[in-house]
């Protein structure tokens, strides 16, 4: 079994979770990564996507707008501005991040962007689905 | 000398009174604790954001390319004031004395040359200035119908701020908030956001937490990192003072309806004294009135 390391994430208004985890997956600025145990120190923005969060156990999925990964070796701390766990939103709010989505597509200037953010569309979509 | 029926309205109204300003406080001191425990919870992210951002702006080597979010556009001809009050009035001394705090610095500003626009949050302190500095004010945020501050409102603040210094509307850009230190005191501060003061990154703290001064690989690159993290730091300030300020306002209102209610019960027994002693004294006009003119048959 895997060592765990401690995973914060953090939104203005209150600490949303605090565990250990496994492995954690983060739509990081510059592709996605994947965050295990001992992991180099990396300080990485986010952009709006769905993190994947497991512990021992249970899997979660969390969902974030803007926000930023600190990693050190024993811990992860994310700061979101807006951040939900999927399992426990509201549909409409979901529909809503979908909508806020389409809307960041159509701004997307570069290539990377726009594939990030119907990247980040088409997980919104599969957990609608999912959800429902 | 107002008659007994005078004085017997006199202290039923007072009651009446008292009883609102009673319960205005306990409705106050019920939302101050929600506000206090809104502004703790809102602590972790900002001490995060600050330690993060010291670390990033230690590391900047060349302060040229930095962003103007710290450095400043060059010059500091226009100044934005962004004050912060309440929407409601009944809390003591709270609005007017963020607005003293505005209208001096403000003053101040415009003595020596510079050009004040003023960011109005909040019905009460645009009231207050309306007067002598009404054409300074160029922007209202109304907070009125919320029942709680969320991050919603500070970033739709943020955008406002973000947008004027993009479009170099203003060089420095300073917020006024009542500090909360507690339920009797609230201290009206000024704190400038562009540029941005950082705090110091103090080698000892990081050590301490165990964080050391790792070296942090950076996504994107470090100015651009910054950069980015300034912008979302503009937000996060701003949230803090609007909940700095949401307990700092209750807190006063609680404390003024505090002292509202001890008046009211004050004025309570001295007109209850004055009607047992006029009461009694009619009494024993009347006696008299009898019993001499018993006598004098």
């Amino acid at each position: 079994m895997a060592g765990t390391f401690k995973f914060e994430l953090v939104s203005p208004e209150r600490i949303l979770m605090s565990v250990e985890a496994e492995q954690v997956i983060i739509p990081g600025a510059e592709g996605p990564f994947t965050v295990l145990e001992g992991h180099a120190p990396v300080v990485s923005t986010l952009l709006p996507g769905v993190i994947h969060v497991t512990t021992p156990s249970s899997k979660q999925a969390i969902f974030v707008r803007f926000g930023f990964a600190e990693v050190t070796a024993e811990q992860l701390t994310v700061l979101a501005e807006r951040a939900f766990i999927v399992e426990e939103a509201d549909p409409r709010q979901l529909d809503q991040e979908l909508d806020l989505a389409r809307k960041a597509l159509d701004d997307a200037d570069t290539d990377d962007a726009r594939l990030h953010v119907s990247r980040a569309i088409e997980e919104l979509k599969a957990l609608i689905d999912q959800a429902a | 000398m107002p008659s007994l029926k005078d004085l017997r309205n006199r202290i039923n109204s007072v009651k009446a009174t008292r009883k609102i300003t009673k319960a205005m406080q306990m409705v106050a001191a019920a939302k101050l604790r929600r506000a206090q425990e809104a502004a703790e919870a809102s602590r972790p992210y900002a001490e995060r954001m600050d330690m993060v951002l010291a670390n990033l702006a230690k590391g900047v080597a060349n302060p040229e390319n930095a962003s103007p979010l710290l450095v400043g556009t060059g010059k500091e001809d226009t100044h934005l004031l962004i004050m912060m009050t309440a929407e409601r009035g009944l809390c003591g001394g709270f609005n007017s004395n963020i607005a003293k705090l505005v209208r001096q610095d403000a003053l101040q500003l415009i003595k020596d040359g510079k050009k004040v626009k003023i960011l109005a949050v909040g019905r009460k302190g645009a009231d207050n200035l309306r007067r002598d500095l009404g054409n300074y004010i160029t922007d209202r945020v109304s907070l009125a119908g919320l029942k709680t501050v969320g991050f919603e409102q500070a970033s739709e603040i943020a955008d406002k701020v973000m947008a004027g210094f993009g479009d170099e509307e203003f060089d420095v850009c300073t917020v006024y908030y009542a500090q909360f230190e507690s339920v009797i005191s609230q201290k009206p501060t000024g704190q400038q956001l562009i540029p941005a003061r950082l705090p110091e990154a103090s080698d000892d703290a990081a050590a301490a937490d165990g964080h050391g001064n790792a070296s942090y690989e950076y996504e994107p690159e470090e100015e651009v990192l910054l950069d980015q993290l300034l912008r979302r730091n503009i937000s996060t300030q701003i949230f803090r003072g609007l909940l700095e300020n949401a307990a700092s306002e209750q807190g006063a209102r609680m404390s003024a309806m505090d002292s509202a209610t001890r008046n009211a019960s004050d004025m309570i027994d001295s007109l209850t004294l004055s009607y047992n002693r006029q009461r009694q004294a009619q009494i024993t006009k009347e006696l008299i009135e009898i019993i001499s003119g018993a006598e004098a048959l």
